[in-house]
């Protein structure tokens, strides 16, 4: 795209719905397996589809099922949730100026298909130090688009099929490497590495603490270890 | 019927995390600090969720040869720091799964 500043709309559509493509082999049999667990854990089919449109959040989701299935009270589960994807604010953050000429329909669109898969496709686009473009934001509506179509088919296959699915499939084991392939082409700093590995040592020790807190922590030392080491290094 | 009102509520939510900074752009000075940790939030969230899957299997340590998860994952990781290629790693990652599940079943 250099040499050209304003790419036309498009060209930017395609160009974020053929960048989240390659992730969507991850996210079709995690979807499957969100449908399957979903029924097995005593939601209605309608109501295990609706999820897919309403809450619109894999691991989220996957989790809300799980602990749908085993009874949790309801405070408990949107408290989860909203752990979960407390991670999406700082998504939001770090597209915020990109999209600020926007009317606030289109940061409302956006902002309702801003998931880890299409902001990992489309921050090279949107980030900070990327290329200018007038119709940068129809790129983040093609990465977010095509991750919100291939979701509902998916799921809904996994509600189709339900049943027949044995659970021992382990499907959802495409989520972690779904996040590995986004994640380790990231890793090219110290400080990069640092966020990385504080980030799994601490949620690996506190992987059983009560409403998902270890993911939360774990993230926040993660930010805070690459953002210092990050500041040290430039000081 | 209330648990409609658990996605109802857990969607609004989620939608309200994602918009609240596109939503606020301008309107109040984000900190520099702030800033600065930004690049670091997909790596270390999305490495919060990835430890655990792989390490914790069935609410368990496993770190032995046998954890299909974590052999697949290590497999994944390095297709993926090799090559940087997401479909590669995809489905590398899934076929070392599929095969160590084939091999021992759980």
């Amino acid at each position: 795209m250099t040499g050209d500043p304003s790419p036309p709309r498009a060209r930017e559509l395609l160009g974020g719905a053929a960048a989240v493509a390659p992730l969507l082999v991850g996210v079709a049999p995690f979807g499957v397996m969100y449908g399957a667990l979903a029924l097995r854990s005593g939601i209605a089919p309608g109501a295990a589809m609706a999820m897919s449109s309403l809450v619109f959040a894999g691991s989220a989701q996957f989790v809300l099922a799980q602990l749908a299935g085993a009874g949790a009270p309801a405070l408990v589960l949107v408290t989860t949730v909203a752990l979960v994807n407390l991670r999406h604010a700082l998504y939001s953050a770090s597209v915020a100026p990109a999209l600020a000429h926007l009317p606030r329909r289109w940061k409302a669109v956006l902002a309702y298909l801003l998931t880890d898969e299409a902001y990992a496709a489309a921050i090279a686009r949107l980030g900070p130090g990327s290329a200018p473009g007038a119709h940068r934001h129809w790129f983040l509506f093609g990465a977010g688009f095509t991750l919100w179509a291939s979701w509902q088919v998916s799921t809904a296959a996994g509600v189709l099929l339900g049943a027949s699915l044995p659970a021992s499939l382990q499907l959802d084991f495409a989520l972690p490497l779904t996040f590995i392939a986004i994640v380790v082409p990231m890793i090219r700093s110290r400080a990069a590495l640092a966020a990385a590995l504080v980030s799994a040592a601490v949620a690996l020790a506190g992987a059983g603490w009560p409403h998902n807190l270890g993911l939360l922590a774990a993230a926040v030392c993660g930010i805070a270890a690459g953002a210092l080491l990050a500041a040290r290094r430039a000081s | 019927m209330s648990f409609w009102l658990v996605m109802l509520a857990g969607g609004l939510v989620t939608f309200l995390t994602r918009l609240s900074f596109i939503a606020a752009e301008g309107r109040f000075a984000v900190p520099a600090w702030f800033r600065a940790t930004l690049p670091f939030v997909p790596v270390a969230t999305l490495t919060a969720i990835i430890a655990p899957a792989l390490v914790r299997t069935g609410g368990r340590w496993d770190l032995s040869p046998g954890n299909a998860q974590l052999v697949a994952g290590v497999v994944a990781i390095a297709v993926a720091a090799w090559r940087r290629n997401v479909l590669l790693t995809i489905v590398v990652g899934f076929a070392a799964f599929l095969l160590l599940r084939l091999v021992s079943p759980p």
